[in-house]
């Protein structure tokens, strides 16, 4: 549960978390947006699947992991939201694709 | 690992054992295995290794069985295992390594050379560059650290007592038994097994023993834990229980150094990415190099104490893939009971020639 | 970046900042490096593109980081924003990703500025979504601007703490209790300290003006708060906790309905790059920590230096200092400076550091966290967040005769996740130091390796 202090911060940076689109300032980063969405979670463990949600916010404590633009593991309190950005919540462990083949 | 192992088969026979170990930083090959329950490969020179080895990989499901007293999950598994090729003299070269080691088993040993094609089939996600693999169904993999903690916990639960922090500064002989000085005190005993890795050379020189061993480091990457792809361990890149891939090996003569090296770190996972380039995008959560104990030809040395009849030293570098000969077989030796011929071609002796 | 440089500074936080502009200010060549996208550390972070609202609500203090900021930025050396460290060793070596590309590069002479964290507080729950650190309360508004709404609780000791609040309630925050956790008699107890610290006057005013400010917003505030839980199945819902009442009685089972739960008992400096580097680190009984050791300008050992709140927790306007000593040192070290300057200009800057840091041990000893916070008190308080190792586990570990930290890592894997036991290392070390009655000295603490920060195969294999 969290706001925007000051007015004039404009909500004019368009992202999508799981799918669902959302206006949030920009210069903020991708955890702030998640707290200021709502988001119940961001991630949930590899180890036993429990919720998670940042607890540091400075990068030092990898609870703030996400999927960010495709990439896995990624801490959302050290990437700034980008115009058009795709975000997702890490379910357990990333992914590698599958069947890669070089070029 | 070897201390452990030993003293829970030591212990399974009924003896009363005490094992004193060292610090929370002494060098420990123990807590830097890579994991692997291994035969491909081994002994392809050695005939007594290939066989030794292939004795531990069928006493080994036993052993995982044992274990699961300890309720310690070592997510053993021997589905098999692969190394891989990445050029035709590579592959060369395995095969006639196979060929040798399959005739030093008397054909026991089982392998396939597959070809890039069939390699594929198994395992998509090689890249053009892995041309081909040996296979051995005999192989496996396990978890290293799980293992050593299982076999702590199944030994203590025998009644092996187990004191750290107790580094040996001197053992003596005394009336026929010996006296063993430690950090936390003196002790006596009728037997003495040296388990303690590179400082068997150190310890066993007190007792009249010659045990040369060399330092050889190895450094390993362990990746984030990714969701399951990798069915079947390979020599330098396996998937963990825990989803974690970890990658070796190297090979570097610098003493006693453990540390890891950037330019060693890029050449394993510059061969990582080469094999799999799907981990290019991985990352790497930590490394560490461990200590391999190398006798002059690599294989192990089991020796008795001709001054110091009581005194045995146990030194090799494969304590995960021996580990179920070493709880078993190798326990007769130490207790003088009738044990495996095998045995006796690991001694000092075979250095004579 | 280039692939040598005669002083490579590791953080653009206040002693980052000041080492390089004291240095570069005598003719230094040099280079620093940050992680962040803006200088300023975690104290100054945004200062030079803060808004009016937010320098009113974050006070003087903040806004006296915006010039030192602003001189940084037109310094005259080469400074690289968003590049994280994976790698230091012992010979000023330095492995850095910027942009995806990892760049290697050795130091004449190496500062490390990399500054301090929050100590972990292990209570139960504390890994539930809805607990944070206060730290990253004030960085949540800082640098993204926001603050917390609903049901907001701030617990724990320390100056930090009171300051956030303070700051909150500036900016119109509704905090709906503060939870001290400062054990009873804690004041009483360090006054011998506080004369030698009479000179550092100013921040005790400020302290008593913070809790002023606090008591007069009539943000209701529990004392001597024991037994702390954060309670709740998917996120936290009841904070619980017994708390001292005037009279002295202890009141138990008290349960506030909570939505955002913001802990804190101090910082820690984060000695990772130090340790990577090979300086030796002491334990501070004091403090509660582990403290690099250097000499009073930051020097570890020849050509290599550790400054700020990176060595041991100092504060803002000490670090400046210091990092100024320790640029002049750097300078004076290549002969850019003349004898007779430095020491005139370092014994200056000595006299000045002592003065700042004379409020320290005051300050260590009342903030000192209780035991109780400082080691879980249930079994299956979660230590190891990242692998989920619980006290109970570790304890275990102890009992089949693991000898220190590093070889329950090696039974529990508590330390092995992400994080790299930046959370849980410590709070290890103090349970393995209790069970086996051993000091922490004696107990050290979990070994740090390379990578020092994420880092692909791929990053790895391109060096």
């Amino acid at each position: 549960m969290f706001k925007v202090l000051d007015d004039n911060h404009e909500f004019d940076t368009q992202i999508s978390f799981d799918g669902k689109d959302h206006l949030v300032p920009s210069n903020i980063t991708v955890a702030a947006a998640a707290l200021l969405i709502g988001v119940k979670s961001i991630r949930e463990t590899p180890v036993t699947g429990a919720k998670r949600m940042p607890l540091c916010m400075m990068g030092v404590c990898y609870e703030c992991l996400m999927k960010i633009d495709g990439v896995g593991n990624q801490r959302s309190c050290q990437t700034l939201v980008r115009q058009g950005m795709v975000i997702e919540r890490q379910i357990g462990a990333t992914e590698v694709e599958a069947g890669y083949y070089e070029a | 690992m070897v201390g452990a192992a030993t003293a829970y088969g030591l212990a399974k026979q009924g003896q009363k054992v005490l094992v004193l170990d060292g610090e929370d930083l002494t060098l420990s090959a123990s807590k830097a295995n890579f994991g692997l329950v291994w035969v491909q490969g081994k002994g392809w020179d050695h005939a007594p290794y290939a066989q030794w080895c292939q004795i531990a990989t069928n006493l080994w499901p036993e052993l995982s069985d044992e274990l699961k007293a300890t309720q310690v999950d070592i997510s053993y598994q021997r589905r098999g295992g692969f190394d891989f090729c990445i050029n035709e003299q590579e592959w060369q070269e395995r095969e006639s390594m196979m060929s040798a080691l399959w005739k030093n088993t008397d054909g026991m040993f089982e392998y396939e050379m597959l070809n890039h094609s069939k390699l594929k089939k198994m395992i998509p996600e090689i890249s053009k560059s892995v041309i081909g693999a040996s296979f051995s169904p005999q192989d496996g993999h396990v978890d290293p650290l799980a293992l050593l903690q299982a076999l702590c916990k199944a030994m203590q639960n025998l009644g092996v007592t187990y004191m750290g922090n107790c580094l040996v500064e001197a053992i003596t002989p005394t009336h026929g038994e010996y006296v063993v000085k430690g950090a936390k005190g003196v002790f006596t005993a009728g037997k003495i097994v040296l388990c303690a890795g590179l400082a068997n050379g150190q310890l066993g020189e007190q007792l009249g023993m010659n045990i040369p061993v060399v330092a050889e480091r190895g450094q390993v990457l362990i990746t984030e834990r990714l969701k399951p792809f990798l069915k079947w361990p390979t020599l330098n890149v396996r998937q963990t229980a825990q989803g974690t891939v970890q990658i070796g090996d190297s090979h570097e003569d610098v003493g006693l150094n453990d540390g890891t090296t950037p330019e060693v770190l890029k050449q394993i996972a510059q061969r990582a990415v080469l094999m799999f380039p799907l981990l290019s995008s991985v990352h790497l959560v930590r490394a560490w190099g461990g200590l391999r104990i190398l006798t002059p030809d690599g294989n192990p040395i089991y020796q008795q104490s001709t001054s110091n009849p009581g005194v045995f030293s146990v030194t090799c570098h494969s304590g995960v893939t021996l580990a179920a000969a070493h709880a078993g077989p190798l326990c007769d030796w130490i207790l003088g009971d009738s044990y495996l011929p095998v045995i006796e071609q690991f001694s000092m002796d075979r250095f004579d020639v | 970046m280039k692939p040598s440089y005669e002083l490579l500074i590791i953080g653009a936080g206040p002693a980052g900042m000041s080492a390089a502009c004291e240095a570069a200010r005598n003719g230094v060549a040099v280079c620093v490096i940050d992680d962040q996208p803006e200088p300023g550390g975690q104290i100054y972070r945004n200062a030079s593109r803060a808004t009016d609202k937010q320098n009113q609500v974050l006070g003087k203090d903040y806004q006296q980081g915006k010039n030192l900021v602003d001189d940084f930025k037109s310094y005259g050396g080469e400074y690289y924003a968003n590049a994280s460290v994976w790698h230091v060793d012992a010979n000023n070596q330095v492995g850095v990703i910027k942009a995806g590309k990892n760049y290697f590069i050795s130091a004449k002479n190496l500062v490390i500025a990399s500054g301090a964290q929050e100590r972990a507080m292990p209570i139960p729950g504390w890994q539930l979504p809805g607990v944070m650190y206060a730290g990253a309360g004030q960085i949540l508004f800082k640098g993204s601007g926001i603050v917390p709404t609903g049901e907001l609780v701030l617990a724990g000791t320390g100056p930090l703490l009171l300051l956030l609040a303070s700051q909150y309630l500036h900016a119109g925050v509704k905090i709906k209790a503060i939870l001290d956790t400062t054990p009873k008699g804690r004041i009483v107890k360090s006054l011998d300290k506080l004369f030698s610290g009479v000179q550092g006057y100013k921040y005790l005013i400020k302290g008593a003006s913070l809790l002023r400010h606090i008591k007069a917003a009539k943000v209701p505030y529990y004392k001597h708060v024991e037994g702390l839980c954060a309670v709740g199945v998917e996120r936290v819902e009841k904070v619980s906790f017994a708390s001292a009442t005037k009279a002295g009685r202890k009141v138990a089972n008290i349960s506030l309905d909570v939505d955002t739960l913001l802990l804190h008992q101090g910082i820690i400096p984060n000695t990772r790059l130090a340790r990577a580097a090979q300086c030796e680190t002491t334990w501070d009984a004091q403090q509660s920590c582990w403290i690099v050791a250097t000499n009073e300008y930051g020097l570890c050992r020849q050509n290599t230096y550790v400054v700020g709140d990176a060595a041991r927790v100092m504060g803002a306007v000490a670090s400046r200092i210091q990092g100024r000593l320790c640029g002049l040192h750097v300078a004076q070290s290549l002969t850019k400076v003349d004898s007779h300057n430095w020491q005139v200009w370092h014994k200056d800057l000595l006299k000045k550091l002592r003065k700042e840091n004379a409020i320290r041990p005051f300050l260590d000893a009342v903030y000192q966290p209780a035991d109780a916070y400082l080691i879980p008190q249930q079994d299956d308080v979660i230590v190891c967040r990242c692998e989920e190792v619980t006290l109970s586990d570790i304890q275990d570990a102890v009992r089949l005769g693991c000898q220190g930290p590093n070889q329950v890592k090696s039974y529990t894997r508590c330390g092995m996740g992400p994080c790299q036991g930046t959370q849980c290392s410590n709070t290890l070390s103090h349970i393995v130091a209790k069970q086996s009655n051993m000091p922490m000295a004696q107990v050290g603490e979990l070994r740090v390796r390379s990578p020092l920060s994420p880092i692909t195969l791929g990053q790895i294999a391109d060096l």
